[in-house]
């Protein structure tokens, strides 16, 4: 796939940084984007990585970014590290991507063994330096993907692929200012990034050693007006008490499935706002975007694409061709990234009913029943409609009649009621075996129902599945 | 403790039955179990419920356990596995 000649990120925000508010704020540190094309947060440098391949590779997010800003353009590839990446993993990578310089706040002699040519310290403070960028260069970007454990994978876009916003956004007038709760250095995060800085806005970085309640209040002091997250970020916002510290414009779901529930919960709490749920993923790039306020997507949808985006279902699973798609796997040649005519197969499962594709689960996560298959994403849609359930995770149990059931453990939205928790819990069991008996096959029911004070969710934002 | 694993037995037998419109057919020991009215999925719900209720499971400790026939093996299954 052709990189197309879109402007370097640098280019785009001198040639939009005018206003001097704009900015980007992280829980302790914040920068302004004006200070940033008078400076440098490389040690002045920049020049040193033109034509390499950048391992980027920072503790502090704001660093990150910053130092996305300026290598886009100068270097030939830039491999983005998530914040979670295993040290043991990284000579591979280095290996795997041809890395020849590393930009990091970690300290230069934990790189000195891996035999980079360069080391360049990034920080997330401008130092005032007269900077010449000379000729820009289209960059490679390298992202992880999500939800892989052992080797990591990586898949090559470029700025263009990943910046394309589908609808959505859109301009308000005014300020835009860009929240999420997804780290920039995975693709849900960067992709808002991206959109910030080439889009005019300003962004409010989130941060894991942050509460969810302070980092909403944070957002709502800088007066956010767009907002992402998955369901399980967006459930976890509505727990903390502080969802209303924030009065977005726009409300956008993904990485997840959004049910009704957690839609509604949103209309109700963000009355005036739009409200998307998206597909995307580090692959198959951005899919499509649904505001009609109800979970699943319009079957018209797959006949009209919207910018360009091509969808169909083969196999059951939904297949995305577009000019945002990630262009190939480093280093994983055994794989291809899309098939013969150029579709990304996402492996999730979505069903036809009455106009509307709805996501039932993922290819590999199905659980067998005495033969009989049951995605756990189906059963979780219906527990997550009762009221009282904030969320819930359904997984398979080792049976020795059936091979397996589906048992389930579900978080309650509040404690119950005074009185005896657990007889209160008992009530909330049965009505919820009750949902899942009327709209369910006898097979998918949960055999068993746990009520457990929280579920894990990953580093990516998403609920942990067993096998995942 | 016999007695609590023998009733918590009859008492999931008899709200399974009821969960999955079944109609279950008197509990004696020398009922065979396929006799009783439940089907496979109906077990394989009383085996997850009594693994919660009872805070063990018999069948995951031994591999080739072979499932009992009567409701009296199936009883004595679980009491043994309790000792």
């Amino acid at each position: 796939m052709p990189q197309n000649d879109a402007m370097s990120l640098w280019e785009s925000l001198s040639a939009s940084a005018g206003h001097p508010g704009r900015g980007i704020w992280a829980p302790t540190s914040a920068v302004r984007l004006h200070d940033l094309l008078a400076g440098s947060t490389l040690e002045g440098r920049l020049e040193e990585l033109r034509g390499r391949s950048a391992l980027i590779l920072a503790r502090d997010q704001l660093a990150a970014a910053l130092a996305l800003t300026q290598i886009d353009g100068i270097a030939r590839r830039l491999v983005l590290c998530p914040p979670d990446l295993d040290a043991q993993h990284i000579p591979y990578v280095m290996a795997t991507a041809a890395v020849d310089a590393v930009v990091s706040d970690l300290e230069p002699a934990d790189f000195a063994a891996l035999g980079a040519e360069r080391f360049i310290q990034c920080s997330s403070a401008v130092t005032p330096a007269a900077i010449s960028r000379g000729k820009q260069r289209p960059t490679e970007w390298v992202l992880f993907t999500s939800g892989t454990s052992g080797t990591p994978k990586m898949v090559s876009h470029s700025l263009s692929s990943l910046a394309g916003a589908i609808e959505g956004g859109g301009s308000l007038g005014g300020a835009i200012v860009w929240s999420t709760f997804y780290d920039i250095r995975r693709y849900g995060g960067l992709q808002i990034f991206l959109r910030a800085l080439l889009g005019g806005g300003s962004l409010v970085l989130s941060s894991t050693e942050e509460a969810t309640a302070d980092f909403l209040a944070r957002a709502g002091s800088r007066a956010v007006t767009h907002m992402t997250g998955t369901p399980s970020h967006w459930r976890r916002a509505l727990m903390s008490g502080a969802a209303r510290r924030i009065a977005p414009h726009y409300v956008r779901l993904s990485g997840e499935i959004a049910d009704q529930a957690i839609l509604d919960n949103l209309r109700e709490t963000y009355a005036n706002a739009r409200i998307a749920h998206a597909f995307a993923s580090t692959e198959a790039g951005v899919g499509f975007e649904v505001e009609d306020g109800r979970a699943g997507i319009p079957a018209n949808q797959f006949s009209h694409p919207l910018g360009g985006v091509e969808l169909k279902i083969e196999d059951g699973s939904l297949r995305i061709r577009s000019a945002r798609t990630a262009m190939c796997y480093i280093g994983n040649e055994s794989t291809a990234l899309v098939d013969a005519d150029g579709y990304v197969d996402t492996g999730d499962i979505l069903e036809l009913k009455s106009g509307r594709y709805y996501f039932i689960g993922r290819r590999g996560g199905i659980i067998n029943v005495g033969g009989l298959k049951v995605h756990p994403e189906e059963v979780e849609a219906v527990i997550n409609r009762h009221p009282r359930v904030q969320m819930s995770l359904v997984k398979s149990r080792k049976n020795p009649v059936t091979g397996a059931v589906v048992v389930a453990e579900i978080v309650l939205k509040s404690a119950p009621a005074p009185g005896d928790p657990t007889v209160e819990n008992a009530g909330v069991k049965s009505e919820i075996l009750e949902d899942c008996q009327r709209a369910l096959a006898a097979h998918k029911v949960p055999a068993a129902i746990r009520i457990v004070p929280y579920l894990d969710v990953t580093p990516s934002g998403k609920v942990a599945r067993p096998n995942a | 403790m016999s007695d609590s694993v023998r009733s918590t037995i009859v008492s999931q037998f008899g709200q399974v039955a009821r969960e999955q419109n079944r109609k279950l057919a008197p509990l004696s020991d020398d009922l065979v179990l396929m006799d009783s009215g439940l089907d496979s999925l109906c077990f394989a719900i009383v085996v997850a419920r009594l693994e919660d209720a009872l805070g063990f499971d018999p069948f995951g400790v031994t591999e080739d356990a072979r499932f009992p026939v009567t409701l009296g093996d199936f009883i004595k299954f679980y009491e043994d596995a309790a000792k």
